[in-house]
């Protein structure tokens, strides 16, 4: 396999863009990362674009905006986890040694209002709403270690202290723990505050082999991971989403894949879709001891200048969801401090980095970064 | 799951269950149930049609079985946004059922307070109507309510 680098990185503030399509936003985010490495269009060998709620050809789109050369292009539709599999595709087209330089885009608009599974069922036998799904996996959390509300309140007061460093997050205002649990209740623990809001947004990535990318830069990031997952059958999977144990499969892979261990990362970017989620995800990435992540919240261990920053973007919950742009946006996020240029909310020395996305359904995808 | 839910035969009339796993009782009475569809390999059960089984990769007929009405509360939420029109709040929860299948489930006879709600709680199947759909017809759903 050849080694894969990212040599550039862009995202377009997450935010409302009324009067914009997918693409446009994913043609701006891509202008912007060919900009960023030092590469035009014609020096892109491959396309590939994460964009779930698109008719087709959302990648060639993009490219009809802004240069139609006629490579290939590879459309990924993955869930949650859509833009982070575009990732993987490019990754593995320049492993592979079939190319040297590809461009990775992922793009999305929002609808406003609950995400909810649109059957006569909902409300009357249970709740698929996201809220109640991620609400039932985190009360789950509570019954089994005893975490507490306040406990995954907390990690909406984190994420909104982080988002106020970065300049690409829609929300940015300081809450209180408070203000948080008085916010308007949606399915119990997550109140608003708790729940990732709707945004629309893209980001993009210009990947090279290793050999290429010190052609144009003195400081690749290296991409040392690339793990995709599903689900494999669990005992409730099918009733109640398991967003534990393909992630826990996702992570180990990648360590091992990277050689290194959780003990060694500066910092995470994880999938707070909901605040129950993202203590989860500290016990399923082994951030900390099996049942431990309300006590890793509560010592500050996961806020910037603690002992394992995580989302110092500010997260879902600060930045928005755009299905298709996250799980490009937090590996942008993450190249961004390994590069030390993330500004008012950078990572001092970051060495490496992990993001991590999972998407219902089911996919999971785990990076890992080093500079 | 309930992609075959009958939506209603235009000719039928009649109450009909809201997911396709309740049986609601026939011209000989008896109490509605909830039926699975279990693997003849290893006994994993499952709510929805399928041709063979995502545990054990069995492949071929997996029989119906009758379910039975008892379970225990593994998890829940208090939603407060659903569907529109959906009366609000509401206990939604996993129920573990001593078939040793899990089924999504609303918890009724508990008011919707976090003081009130216990996991493992002992639970028992009831149904009532949810409501009348476009066509007249009562849809019928099931639900839990505290054991005893
Ligand atoms: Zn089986």
């Amino acid at each position: 396999m050849q080694e894969v680098a990212i040599v550039g990185a862009a995202m377009v503030p997450f935010g409302r863009y009324p009067d914009q399509e997918a693409y446009q936003l994913g043609a701006r985010a891509a202008l912007d990362a060919m900009k960023d490495a030092g590469v035009g269009l014609n020096d892109i060998q491959i396309m590939s674009c994460g964009q779930l709620m698109a008719t087709s050809g959302a990648g060639q789109r993009v490219l009809q905006q802004i240069g139609q050369t006629g490579i290939p292009v590879v459309n990924t539709a993955n869930a949650c986890a859509t833009g982070s599999t575009a990732l993987r595709e490019g990754f593995m087209s320049i492993a592979a040694g079939m190319h040297d330089i590809a461009l990775v885009v992922g793009q999305e608009r929002m609808g406003t209002g609950l995400t909810y599974a649109g059957d006569e069922s909902e409300g009357y036998v249970g709740s698929g709403t996201m809220p109640a799904v991620f609400a039932m996996a985190g009360m789950e959390h509570t019954s089994k270690y005893g975490t507490t509300i306040e406990q995954f309140a907390k990690v909406a007061v984190k994420a909104k202290k982080h988002a106020a460093g970065n300049p690409y997050a829609k929300y940015r205002d300081p809450v209180t723990l408070e203000e948080v649990l008085n916010s308007r209740m949606i399915s119990y623990p997550n109140t608003q505050f708790m729940c990732c809001p709707n945004t629309d947004g893209a980001a993009a990535l210009v990947l090279m082999s290793m050999e290429k990318a010190r052609q144009y830069t003195t400081k690749p990031v290296r991409i040392a991971a690339s793990v995709l997952t599903s689900d494999p059958w669990t005992e409730r999977d099918l009733i109640l989403v398991d967003v534990n144990t393909l992630t826990r499969n996702a992570a180990k892979e990648a360590y091992e894949r990277a050689g290194i261990g959780p003990q060694d990362l500066s910092l995470v970017e994880l999938h707070d879709c909901f605040a129950t989620a993202e203590l989860l995800h500290y016990d399923n990435l082994g951030l900390c001891g099996e049942g431990e992540a309300g006590r890793l919240i509560d010592d500050g261990e996961t806020t910037i200048g603690g002992r394992i920053p995580v989302n110092a973007s500010g997260g879902l919950l600060s930045k928005g969801h755009p299905l298709g742009a996250t799980g490009v946006a937090n590996v942008v996020e993450i190249t961004w401090h390994l590069r030390g240029q993330a500004g008012a909310r950078q990572v001092e020395n970051a060495k490496v980095g992990l993001a991590h996305v999972i998407g219902i359904g089911s996919a999971c995808t785990v990076h890992i970064m080093t500079n | 799951m309930t992609q075959q839910a009958s939506q209603g035969d235009p000719a039928e009339t009649g109450p009909r269950p809201i997911v396709p796993y309740l049986r609601l009782p026939d011209e000989n009475g008896g109490d509605a149930y909830l039926v699975g569809k279990k693997c003849p390999e290893c006994g994993a059960i499952y709510l929805d049609s399928r041709i063979g089984c995502a545990k054990c990769s069995f492949v071929g007929d997996l029989p119906e079985v009758r379910l039975g009405t008892e379970g225990s509360l593994h998890t829940w939420t208090i939603v407060h946004m659903s569907r529109p029109g959906v009366p609000v709040p509401f206990v939604a929860g996993i129920v573990d059922m001593k078939d040793g299948i899990s089924v999504p489930a609303n918890i009724e006879g508990v008011e919707p307070d976090p003081a009130k709600l216990k996991f493992g709680m002992p639970l028992r199947l009831v149904t009532d109507k949810a409501f009348t759909d476009a066509q007249g017809r009562d849809v019928i759903r099931y639900a839990f309510r505290p054991a005893g």
